[in-house]
């Protein structure tokens, strides 16, 4: 006979079948009893027994010796292989896989793998071997259930035979080199569900040496057995063998000549991950992946997967947990890296071992990004480089599959990207956040006010920006106005109180109202007209801009005004009042028409009475004996002004002030209208004061003959719009705006008085209705 | 359904639809165990009747956090139903008064992302007890730190 070289699993496997046969310890095995029983369990068809006996020289012996024995073996794994029955092929054969048993051998199986796997702790592989092929799992190492009776079994008969030496045929090597090169071979072999052979073998524990059961014998030693392949071509060809043989619970066979391998590996390279996969059970599991989901990028349906693992014969429950574990992003399908996973969980849990609450670190799917499949490839590498220094073959297999991971890795970081939301809320367009960039007033002012309102009559006019032109149109303007004013009471309210945030949509509406104004005073307009030229030009007014309703104000503003500066002292008029659109107050003259007090021009349009009052504007007294200077027109305008004029001034000072608050709006009405205690007048008198002098200036212009005030107020009101707009302002412009603010001033003025006169009434009827609560409450208190 | 019974004890346990058995039920040890029990069962109506008045409206925010169903005694109870019908019942001791209702929305949150996840276990069976255990830590580690 040639002589057999065996790997190192298949020599300790044949070894172990030799010692099972040989049970007259005779070193000689009778075609016989269990020889016949392994046979039969090869399941081989007769004839093929039969020439296998015949090739390995049993039938010229008569008996199996051990070499006989060993090519029986051999020949059997071929014929089971698939490849033609050979002499040749004993030794040519490469990747030939172990003799496969049936499950009646099981036990002998098992007692010669507990043999077999000495201490090496790679349990009887074997015994794994005689596993029905039925399961239809194809990677599912043999269920623990099988693995349980074999242990009884493997405990009952250690070592009960002795292995038969046939002299004709001594091993090619001794048997200690056999066994290393089983132990390689095995190794080699082991690629598949190392897994499943290391838990297989613990129940035969007690015939190995100890570290079978407890230790993580089973990946730890399998991976890193598989690691470290050792043996050569066997080993090599072994796991490439595995994806295509393994179809069919074919675990068995490498599982056995893996043991061996395994124990030494794992005691040559000791990793501490007992979850790591190998580069052959990643292959084998690829392969797995691959008939449920051709496209490696793929994901596998939770209902196929449930189908495929269910063939594990695992309990729904514990398969329920190793899906939680391994579908890491959750989505109900298993992507490969989980898939392998999962698998994996499936082969540890089959072979005995718990499974993890958590998914182990080198179970977790490569889903970060391509860095982490970069360095998973060089971890294996790395990992495997140092155990075997001498598989060159896994190399390229290794590249594979770093490869594959790769794009395991791309295809779970995307598959994991999905999980990742884009909350990208667009943030609020700040330009809608933002009403109005507009620069305006803080506080409600008159002179701010007025000041808008020149500006919207301006706006209206022809020519806003010449003065010269303004004038013209400001009389009528100012008939219009004073007189609009009171049509388009109404309209400006509302509109006042909704353009409350800004001068500029108030200007609108105020503008609105000035063309109504003009459309409506028809008749005003020649009134005042035909009242106009009465009075004499106005002697230059102090700066109107005094919307405020304090006299201090007033009193500066005409203080200024004769000094001509009128500027400085508008300014100072509104304090708080930002510089409103600095009109250029080009040349002092027009200085009074400044920014901010303007506000009070078209109200302020000072008659030329008012101008020697200017000095004691604080002096109400003016304002009642000029009020009472036109009894008959004041008497009249007075009984429809107040109603008009308070709702004129309403708008007006809404317009003007377009802070004000809108109830204060509201409550200055109902206060001027009713003495009755109401609570909050500090605000509203000041208001209605406002408007009553506002009301009061517009009556002026109105009630005076001079319509030539009211015109001039008109005129104020459209100067001091339009003031702010050019610079060079002529100097009667300037004068005819002083005049209206110090028209304004005094209207203002006397309704300030008068608001306090309610004030002073409303209070004391508080202070009276207090005394008549303090009596009406009960004494209890006191 | 899913109750989380507490006073502090919770208690978790899951319906569904019409035939309303529990699916999950966890609380912490206590003597009135049962009594929390039948507080939950008794909050189903309560749930019902809340899930049917809603109907009308739209749903929003696709689960229907009904809040407090209602407060008895010392204890108040949460309730909370998803789209499948499947409720979630809290019931919390009123001692607990550190619990707000965002952090009991919070919690059912997590309860029905959780629950979401045991769905997609192919392995689930919709209808059978619960017997994931990440859904268990997860309620566990709720239950902990509402306590």
């Amino acid at each position: 006979m040639e002589t057999l070289t065996l790997s190192d699993v298949e020599q300790k496997y044949y070894s172990d079948l030799f010692v099972y046969c040989d049970t007259d310890n005779t070193k000689k095995v009778a075609s016989n009893g269990r020889v016949r029983e392994i046979f039969r369990a090869a399941q081989l068809p007769a004839e093929v027994i039969l020439q296998i006996t015949e090739l390995c020289g049993a039938t010229r012996l008569g008996h199996f010796g051990r070499s006989q024995f060993y090519i029986a073996l051999k020949l059997i794994a071929v014929a089971q292989s698939g490849l033609p029955l050979r002499v040749e092929s004993l030794n040519t054969v490469k990747d030939l896989p172990l003799p496969r048993f049936t499950v009646g051998k099981n036990e002998q199986e098992a007692r010669h793998a507990a043999v077999y796997s000495d201490s090496e702790n790679q349990g009887p592989y074997s015994g794994v071997i005689p596993r029905p092929p039925g399961r239809g799992h194809v990677k599912k190492p043999p269920p623990l259930d099988t693995v349980q009776p074999c242990v009884p079994t493997a405990d009952a008969q250690p070592d009960t035979t002795s292995p038969v030496v046939s002299p004709s045929q001594s091993p090619p090597t001794s048997p200690h080199s056999w066994r290393k090169h089983k132990r390689q071979a095995s190794g080699g072999n082991s690629e598949r569900p190392p897994v499943v052979a290391g838990a297989v073998w613990t129940p035969f524990g007690e015939t190995q040496s100890a570290p079978v059961s407890g230790d993580g014998m089973w990946s730890p030693p399998v991976q890193e057995s598989w690691v470290s392949f050792t043996d050569t071509p066997p080993a090599s060809t072994i796991p490439t063998m595995h994806p295509s043989s393994i179809q069919e619970s074919t675990t068995i066979r490498t599982v056995a000549s893996a043991t061996t391998a395994n124990e030494i590996q794992r005691q040559s390279s000791n990793y501490d991950d007992p979850w790591k996969i190998t580069e052959e059970q990643r292959q084998y599991y690829i392969n797995q992946f691959k008939t449920i989901q051709p496209d490696l990028n793929g994901l596998i349906p939770g209902s196929a997967a449930k189908e495929f693992f269910t063939k594990s014969k695992l309990p729904i429950l514990e398969l329920s947990h190793i899906w939680e574990l391994s579908d890491f992003d959750k989505d109900g399908a298993l992507t490969l890296d989980e898939f392998c996973a999962a698998f994996h969980l499936v082969v540890a849990r089959k072979n005995g071992y718990d499974l993890p609450e958590k998914l182990p670190e080198s179970l977790m799917p490569k889903l970060i990004d391509l860095d982490d499949s970069a360095e998973v490839p060089d971890q294996v590498t790395s990992n495997k480089s140092p155990s075997m220094p001498s598989l060159n073959q896994t190399w390229p297999e290794l590249n594979q599959s770093n490869e594959q991971w790769e794009t395991f890795s791309e295809r779970s970081s995307s598959s994991q990207t999905l999980t990742q939301f884009d909350s990208n809320i667009a943030p609020a367009d700040p330009d809608t956040a933002i009403v109005h960039p507009v620069p305006i007033r803080m506080t409600p002012s008159k002179i701010h006010m007025q000041e808008m309102e020149l500006k919207r009559t301006g706006s209206d006019h022809t020519h806003p920006t010449s003065p010269l032109m303004v004038k013209p149109p400001e009389l009528s303007e100012d008939n219009k106005l004073p007189a609009s004013i009171k049509f388009v009471a109404g309209n400006t309210v509302g509109d006042g109180y909704s353009s409350s945030d800004s001068f500029t949509s108030d200007q609108e509406p105020i503008s609105g109202v000035v063309t109504r104004q003009r459309s409506h005073s028809g008749t005003s307009p020649e009134g005042l007209k035909a009242v106009a030229p009465a009075p004499p030009p106005p002697p230059p007014r102090p700066q109107a801009s005094h919307s405020r309703s304090s006299s201090l104000d007033m009193n500066r503003s005409f203080a200024a005004v004769p000094a001509g500066q009128q500027q400085p002292g508008v300014v100072a008029y509104a304090p708080a009042v930002p510089p409103r659109p600095q009109p250029a107050q080009a040349s002092g003259s027009h200085g009074h028409r400044s920014t901010d007090g303007d506000a009070l021009g078209p109200h302020a349009s000072t008659s030329p009475q008012k101008i020697p009052e200017q000095p004691n504007f604080a002096d109400f007294s003016h304002f009642q004996a000029f009020a009472s200077e036109q009894p008959p027109d004041d008497a009249d305008k007075h009984g429809e002004v107040p109603q008009v004029a308070e709702k004129a001034s309403d708008p007006t000072c809404s317009l003007r002030t377009p802070k004000v608050d809108p109830q204060s709006e509201e409550r200055t009405p109902a206060t001027v209208n009713s003495t009755k205690g109401a609570t909050p007048l500090a605000p509203p008198p000041k208001k209605p004061i406002r408007r009553r002098l506002k009301s009061e200036d517009e009556l002026r212009p109105d009630v005076e003959e001079h319509t030539q005030k009211s015109s001039v107020g008109a005129g104020v009101l459209t100067t001091q719009l339009s003031i702010p707009r050019s610079v060079g302002k002529d100097k009667k412009a300037i004068q005819a705006s002083i005049r209206r603010n110090k028209e304004t001033n005094t209207v203002l003025a006397r309704l300030n008085s008068e608001l306090q006169q309610q004030l002073k009434d409303l209070l004391e009827e508080r202070i009276s209705l207090e005394v008549q609560l303090e009596q009406l409450r009960p004494f209890s208190h006191l | 359904m899913m109750t989380m019974l507490g006073g502090e004890p919770f208690l978790l346990v899951s319906k569904q639809e019409q035939q309303n058995y529990p699916l999950y039920i966890r609380s912490v040890p206590s003597d009135s165990e049962l009594k929390f029990h039948y507080t939950v069962h008794t909050s189903l109506d309560v749930v019902e009747e809340k899930v049917s008045a809603v109907g009308k409206v739209i749903v929003d925010q696709r689960e229907l956090y009904l809040g407090l169903l209602y407060p008895t005694e010392d204890y108040k109870v949460y309730g909370y139903v998803t789209n499948s019908k499947v409720k979630f019942v809290i019931v919390v001791d009123s001692s607990n008064t550190s619990l707000r209702d965002n952090e009991i929305r919070s919690m059912f949150r997590k309860l029905h992302n959780s629950f979401t996840d045991v769905m997609c276990n192919p392995f689930y069976n919709p209808g059978d007890p619960i017997q994931s255990k990440v859904f268990d830590s997860m309620v566990s580690s709720m239950m902990v730190q509402t306590c």
